[in-house]
């Protein structure tokens, strides 16, 4: 594996080292929500997936709904986290009208799960290779969503729909173990794979399903070492955090400006405030939420309504023993049994239902060419055209099917390629294409011998100076290939060449 | 014929079952009654006599059909804490403006579906904040006992006041009442009644109006310790929808009323021997100690050491929960609204006009508890004594059966006289705030008038889930004392 690259910024005074930790919401699949039996589906009209418990109707109570319970159990044994047995639930108070309690029920001092560890793996770019690094888990807890406000439906007016009120998210932080923008967006795709393999989220950034808070400081170098080392977090710079980002790009161009930002405020004397930012997609700017004065005091205590949540070892090692194969054991599987390396096995792991994709590709197939197909051709398509596997224009049957034809030597791996653009184009199944366009790979030694003796005829200076010059045999092929129009078998045409050349 | 209004619970549902007479006659008689008296006792805060007379005719139905309930025909009042699908519900607050609940409080629930009938809400103090329902927003109700010779009107006690003086009065049958630091037993004691608060769990809390969530308890107020055993079975019982609620089973309480207390060990707390208690409550005390001396029970003297910070810890905990349980009402779903030009004015002028000022006290000093820098210093601190509290009461329980108290410190005082200085308006709950801390069940039962006329109760508060030491007790001392007075109708 490659070594974690120093990422830096430069200065007016010198280099900079990053360093981050994250917070992520992902909300719990579930039926219900957290504390009521209110429906959890995505797109119903404002206010009508809302309980009298959600809206905080006078005398209402909360009564835990165990599937959440169950659900983040899952997470934190796919996170290989602590489980704690005993958890409790608190309110944090604060006054807005999309929170109708008045608070938020959630684990401030006591979360569910505890100590955890992931391994990332991050993509080569900007010319360093892929490599992976591991993020320590600080803890995940369960706490309830706010409903919505909706600020511009009247001039006047706020209007607020609690259909989200109460929804089951669970909150995920890391240790600050994050050291680059691309590592931050590596991480939370990486979280995003597990609990969609586990089951736990579906991971729709869009809907804000799943969601992170990035909190950033800049250091010089040695000064993070030097905080791993004590744990001492004064070696590090004041940190700001930047809330609620729904998007990878965006949370690497979010730490990119904010990361300078603070850069500029040191080197001009200045102090950075500790504060909560939001960042501004249009603008590509980070601006102040509120600062750390202005922050409010949660006055945190234990839910009185609630009793601690307590949980059994059978109730875990349930849950233990229904997990998935999570993306990492996916991945070694991948490795060792499709002899796949390890970048191009993360890369068909990343998303279960593309690991699912290539193994029915792959299936009593050659791995590797299959892997090269799949993540290569196919994704690189998807990718280029920003579609999702399940809008892709070839099945995994279909791109099997085309795989065959090149390993019985049906077709040249070039003519495949086009036979695949003529797949994505709808124009069918491969076999067919093939046929339709008289694609067939010549191996008729007869049919290429003919035109090989038509060539060597034609060039008669050529041939008799292919014995001096070995590299002109090069030329004949590729004229050989041309008449063919591509579809000489390449190693036929090569073997009855230097027979005929007398090579 | 009799007056209905006067039976007790108990002879009322065997005179509907012989069918001597019916409920829409009963009925009829405690609406008559309320009309008549209402205005001046100010008791009920809502009236559902139309309500009433349905529900009453359903259960005649019901009785002539052999399909009674355990309270069919029963005509009940409902304090104001509890939801009632379609009548309004407000704990007496103006924040609550008109606002009528769609649902039903699961104890409210329990007991229609036992055939009660619903007379109405009763007056309380706002959100069960107080002790003389001096703040609610519909003004006091009146106690219907007054001083010997005096005209001053006095207070029920509170904060479940419209209970207490509706069934010392005989405008129902019995009460729902509530109970976070006395508010059953206290009014119970100040109006000659029985009330009790069972062991925290027993009962749903699930449509209560919150105040304290941990030591919020349903109970009933009645005319006897055998109309609060029946009333309290139809009350409790396991409910899903309240994640505190216990899962244990209600027990025959009515048989236990009677059941005497031969042989029980009954505990003399030496630290609720208080300065400044009138001589009749001591005197009381003894009377009641030798009571039960004399049906057999043992007499041991107990410590409980912690009591003395049992009202600082009650005063900390209880806001700091209500400052959160009440944050609720922001104007924005329900109830009054105060619009403002922005959203803090809109909560500052909703939050001010809506809750009264001993509301807005409780809730700044729960704010003030919770908050950062200080919840080590106050709530955590309070929670450590409740922990203490619980102890002594385990180790006390060690050596007795049940413990004997008085219910207060003094008899009924009249309006005013403490409402100015909450201190002294707080010590009311000295005696009874022991038991919500350590959550176990507590009966006042009334014993005695003092020199002025005034009803006296003794408390007993038995082990978590023993009710039963409660009624056995609480049945004993009714008898012995042969508390009968009733006051003088002058409404």
């Amino acid at each position: 594996m490659t070594e974690r690259p120093t990422y830096t910024l430069t200065g007016e005074t010198g280099d900079w080292e990053l360093v981050m930790g994250l917070e992520v919401h992902a909300q719990v699949s579930s039926e219900a929500k957290l504390f009521s039996g209110a429906s959890t589906a995505f797109g119903a009209d404002p206010n009508c997936n809302v309980s009298l418990v959600d809206a905080a109707m006078p005398g209402m109570l909360p009564v835990i709904n165990r599937k959440c319970v169950e659900q983040a159990v899952r997470t934190g044994l796919g996170l290989k986290a602590k489980i704690n047995k005993w958890s409790r639930f608190d309110r944090k108070n604060y006054f807005y009208p999309d929170l109708p309690q008045g608070y938020q029920i959630s684990q401030f001092e006591f979360p569910i799960v505890g100590e955890g560890e992931i391994e990332v793996d991050v993509e080569p770019a900007h010319g360093d290779p892929a490599y992976s690094f591991p993020v320590r888990i600080e803890r995940l807890h369960l706490e309830q969503d706010a409903g919505k406000s909706i600020h511009d439906m009247a001039p006047d007016a706020t209007y607020v729909d609690l259909n989200r009120s109460g929804v089951a998210l669970m909150e995920i932080v890391s240790k600050p173990d994050v050291r680059t923008p691309l590592e931050a967006a590596a991480y939370v795709k990486k979280l995003k794979s597990i609990v969609v393999a586990l089951g736990t989220c579906d991971g729709d950034m869009e809907k804000g399903n799943l969601r992170a808070d990035v909190n950033v400081s800049v250091c010089r170098r040695g000064a993070y070492e030097k905080f791993r080392e004590t744990g001492d977090f004064s070696h590090l710079g004041t940190r700001c955090e930047i809330k609620n980002m729904n998007s990878f790009r965006f949370i690497q161009q979010a730490i990119e400006y904010e990361a300078r930002r603070q850069i500029e405020i040191i080197e001009s004397g200045g102090t950075v405030d500790q504060e909560t930012r939001l960042f501004d997609p249009n603008k590509g700017e980070t601006r102040s939420m509120r600062s750390k004065e202005d922050a409010h005091d949660y006055r945190y205590f234990p839910d009185p309504d609630l009793l601690p949540l307590e949980i059994t070892d059978l109730f875990i090692e349930n849950i233990r023993d229904s997990l998935p194969e999570l993306p990492d054991e996916k991945r070694a599987r991948f490795e060792k049994d499709y002899g796949l390396s390890r970048y191009d096995a993360g890369v068909l792991t990343a998303d279960a239902e593309r690991a699912e994709f290539f193994e029915a590709v792959a299936h009593g197939r050659d791995a590797k060419l299959a892997a090269n197909w799949v993540s290569q051709e196919l994704f690189g398509y998807l990718n280029r055209e920003d579609l999702e596997l399940a809008d892709s224009p070839v099945s995994a049957v279909e791109l099997g099917e085309l795989i065959d034809l090149i390993s019985d030597g049906t077709i040249s791996g070039k003519i495949a390629k086009d036979v695949f653009a003529r797949m994505i184009d709808g124009e069918g199944a491969p076999g067919a294409i093939v046929e339709k366009h008289g694609l067939k790979q010549v191996t008729d030694t007869g049919a290429i011998e003919a035109i090989v003796d038509k060539i060597i005829a034609e060039n008669p200076e050529q041939a008799a100076s292919v014995k001096e010059k070995p590299k002109a045999m090069g030329w004949f092929v590729g004229q050989v290939m041309k008449e063919s129009g591509g579809k000489a078998n390449p190693q036929a045409v090569n073997q009855i060449l230097r027979q005929k050349l007398g090579l | 014929m009799t007056d209905l209004t006067k039976l007790s619970l108990a002879g009322a549902l065997d005179g509907l079952r012989s069918r001597s007479f019916s409920s829409v006659e009963l009925t009829q008689a405690f609406i008559d009654a309320i009309e008549a008296s209402n205005d001046t006792l100010n008791a009920y805060v809502v009236k559902t006599p139309e309500k009433a007379l349905e529900m009453a005719a359903a259960s005649d139905k019901r009785i002539a059909s052999g399909a009674a309930g355990a309270l069919e025909g029963a005509p009940l009042g409902v304090k104001d804490l509890y939801c009632t699908k379609g009548v309004r519900t407000t704990a007496c607050s103006n924040i609550l403006g008109e606002f009528t609940p769609t649902y039903e409080s699961t104890v409210t629930q329990q007991l229609w579906d036992r055939g009660a009938v619903m007379l109405g809400k009763l007056n309380m103090d706002e959100f069960a904040m107080g002790s003389s329902n001096e703040t609610s927003r519909f003004g006091p109700p009146a106690n219907p006992w007054r001083r010997s010779g005096s005209n001053q009107t006095l207070t029920p006690g509170g904060s479940s006041g419209g209970s207490a003086a509706a069934v010392a009065s005989d405008l129902c049958l019995g009460a729902t009442a509530s109970d976070t630091g006395g508010s059953i037993r206290q009014p119970a004691a100040f109006t000659g009644t029985v009330g009790i608060k069972p062991t925290y769990g027993r009962a749903s809390r699930y449509g209560m109006v919150a105040f304290a969530s941990s030591l919020d308890q349903a109970g009933p107020i009645a005319k006897t310790v055998e109309d609060s055993a029946i009333l309290l079975e139809a009350m409790c019982g396991h409910d899903a929808k309240d994640s505190t609620s216990l899962p244990e089973p209600v027990p025959n309480w009515r048989d236990a009323v009677h059941r005497g207390v031969e042989g029980m060990r009954i505990g003399i707390p030496k630290e609720y021997r208080v300065d400044g208690m009138p001589d009749e409550i001591e005197a009381l005390w003894s009377q009641g100690v030798e009571w039960l001396k004399a049906q057999g029970a043992e007499i041991v003297d107990v410590s409980l050491p912690h009591t003395k910070y049992a009202l600082p810890a009650y005063y900390i905990v209880a806001p700091a929960e209500a400052s959160s349980n009440l944050a609720r009402y922001d104007g924005m779903r329900y109830g009054a609204r105060v619009s403002g030009d922005n959203l803090v004015n809109t909560y500052e002028g909703t939050r001010s006009a809506g809750f009264g000022q001993e509301v807005q006290r409780r809730l700044m000093i729960g704010t003030y508890v919770l908050s950062s820098g200080y919840y080590d210093a106050y709530y955590l601190r309070a929670q450590k004594v409740r922990t203490k509290i619980l102890n002594d009461f385990q180790n006390a329980f060690e050596s007795c059966d049940a413990l004997l108290t008085p219910t207060c410190p003094s008899a009924a005082f009249a309006y005013g006289e403490k409402a100015g200085d909450p201190v002294q308006m707080y010590l009311n709950d000295i005696f009874t705030v022991t038991a919500n801390l350590a959550g176990l069940p507590g009966i006042s039962v009334p014993a005695a008038l003092d020199g002025q006329g005034l009803p006296l109760g003794l408390q007993v508060i038995g082990k978590a889930l023993d009710e039963e030491a409660c009624f056995r007790v609480g049945g004993a001392l009714e008898q012995a004392a042969g508390f009968v007075a009733k006051p003088d109708k002058w409404w």
